[in-house]
Order: C-alpha cells, then sequence, then structure tokens
C-alpha cells in the first residue's frame, strides 16, 4: 500500500522534500451524521524522516492536521540520488513507509 | 459467602493498582523523544507549549516567518508555513488557539534541518494560529490571525 508519496530535490546544497500521506485523520470530536455516534480519532502520531538511515526530522502529530497530510521540510548536507525515507505510525498502531531518491 | 465476595474485591483493586502503576512507569519513558500525548491533550495554549517544547514562555520575533490565509474558506485545509532565519533551531510547534486541543504538530529538526516545515492544519474556528520556534533552548514565536468561513462563499 503506498500511503506515501514523496519528492524530494536537491539545491545549491539544501534538500526540499515534500511529502503527502493518505489517512483518514479523525480528531475523535467529528460526530456521524447519520448514528449520532462520535467517530473513534484516527490520526497519524509520528512521521519520522531518514536521510541515508539517519533521523533528519520527526513531527508529531494530533488530530489537528488535515486529513491526507502534507509536509514539507528541508535539510542540508544530502546529495542528489541519496535515499530519503518517510515513515509514519498512527493511534491505532499502523504504519508504513517509502523510500525516494533526491533527484 | 460474603468472604468471597471480599477477597474479589481485594483482588481487583490489586490488579487496578498493579494496571496503575505500570501506566504511570511508562509516562516518563514516553516523554522522551516519544509521542507527546500531553501536549495534545492540554487545553490551552501555555499547557500545549509547555508538554512540547519545555516552556510557555515565548518572546514574539520578527526572525521567524509564518505564512497563513488571512481568510481560509474552509477550515479543515488550511496551509501554514513555518521558516526562520535563527539558527540552532531545534523544534518547531504550530498552534491554533480556539483548537479543542490547540496544538497541532511539533517538529523535531536535526542540525541538518533548515528550520522551516509546511503543513495544513484544520481550524474549528476563526483564531491565531502562532508559529513557536525553539534555537539555543528559547522559545520564539510569531502569531497571525486566520479568519475561518465554513461553507460560506468566502468572507
Amino acid at each position: 500500500m503506498a500511503s506515501i508519496k514523496i519528492r524530494a530535490k536537491a539545491k545549491d546544497g539544501v534538500t526540499t522534500v515534500k511529502t503527502l500521506m493518505s489517512h483518514p485523520m479523525e480528531t475523535g470530536l467529528r460526530k456521524d451524521s447519520k448514528t449520532g455516534e462520535k467517530i473513534p480519532a484516527h490520526h497519524i502520531t509520528e512521521v519520522t524522516a531518514e536521510h541515508n538511515g539517519n533521523v533528519v526530522m520527526t513531527a508529531n502529530w494530533g488530530g489537528a492536521i488535515s486529513k491526507n497530510p502534507y509536509l514539507s521540510f528541508k535539510f542540508k548536507g544530502a546529495a542528489s540520488g541519496d535515499k530519503i525515507k518517510i515513515s509514519w505510525v498512527d493511534n491505532m498502531g499502523k504504519g508504513d513507509s517509502a523510500e525516494a531518491a533526491i533527484k | 459467602m460474603n468472604l468471597l465476595r471480599r477477597k474479589f474485591l481485594k483482588t481487583a483493586t490489586f490488579v487496578g493498582a498493579a494496571v496503575t502503576v505500570g501506566a504511570g512507569a511508562l509516562v516518563p519513558q514516553r516523554a522522551i523523544g516519544a509521542y507527546m500525548k500531553a501536549a495534545f491533550e492540554a487545553k490551552d495554549v501555555n499547557g500545549a507549549l509547555s508538554a512540547s517544547l519545555g516552556s510557555d514562555q515565548h518572546s514574539a520575533s520578527d526572525a521567524i516567518k509564518l505564512k497563513a490565509p488571512d481568510i481560509a474558506e474552509n477550515g479543515a485545509v488550511v496551509p501554514v508555513t513555518v521558516s526562520s532565519t535563527m539558527s540552532n533551531v531545534d523544534a518547531i510547534s504550530i498552534v491554533a488557539e480556539a483548537n479543542a486541543s490547540p496544538l497541532t504538530s511539533t517538529y523535531q529538526l536535526s542540525a541538518a534541518c533548515e528550520p522551516y516545515v509546511s503543513t495544513r492544519i484544520k481550524m474549528g474556528k476563526t483564531s491565531n494560529v502562532i508559529a513557536v520556534v525553539k534555537a539555543d533552548g528559547k522559545l520564539y514565536s510569531s502569531t497571525k490571525e486566520v479568519k475561518v468561513t465554513i461553507g460560506g462563499c468566502g468572507g
């Protein structure tokens, strides 16, 4: 299941990473319009970015990140062709990861 | 029969206590580098900042650029970009003041990272969005009001 899309581009020594993940990101506050019952919280809690095996960034997320989250960040010290790995874990213990080469 | 009931209650209490102790012992472990549950459960801005960045004392700074729309027509998707010209930035938190749990996200940046994050957040209603940057152990912030018009035809 490819739930993560990664675009990483190195320019002038700075790598810009853009990722899109597909996830419902339920806050736990929303109610089902038919039954009136609360929809349980289901959101990504942690996103980790690794460059050649070293963690460059960790994001802690609450339910207030939009559905199908977008995340972009920049870091130095990577060359084109290096691997960038993004992984996420949600509050139900599920997770996914994907790897892409830096352009 | 009564005795049996006593015994049962005693055992139940004991098990309950053991569970509580177990959970308590887990908390400090999770706090180090792990998911900051308490920070996201905090109901006010100061609580959220203390739990995520270790302090609620922050001063406004021009060195932080917070990019967010003036008017968000859809509160479910508000693009927010935080960047800074500071050095030694090791964490960034994005807070939506009026949300039920104000902390939207917090980012731990390694030394290789540029002080830049961009994401999309949800906002329940019009309020301030605060970007808090931790640099050299101190907190600096930048605030911007975002008007949320849900289901309307724009502002």
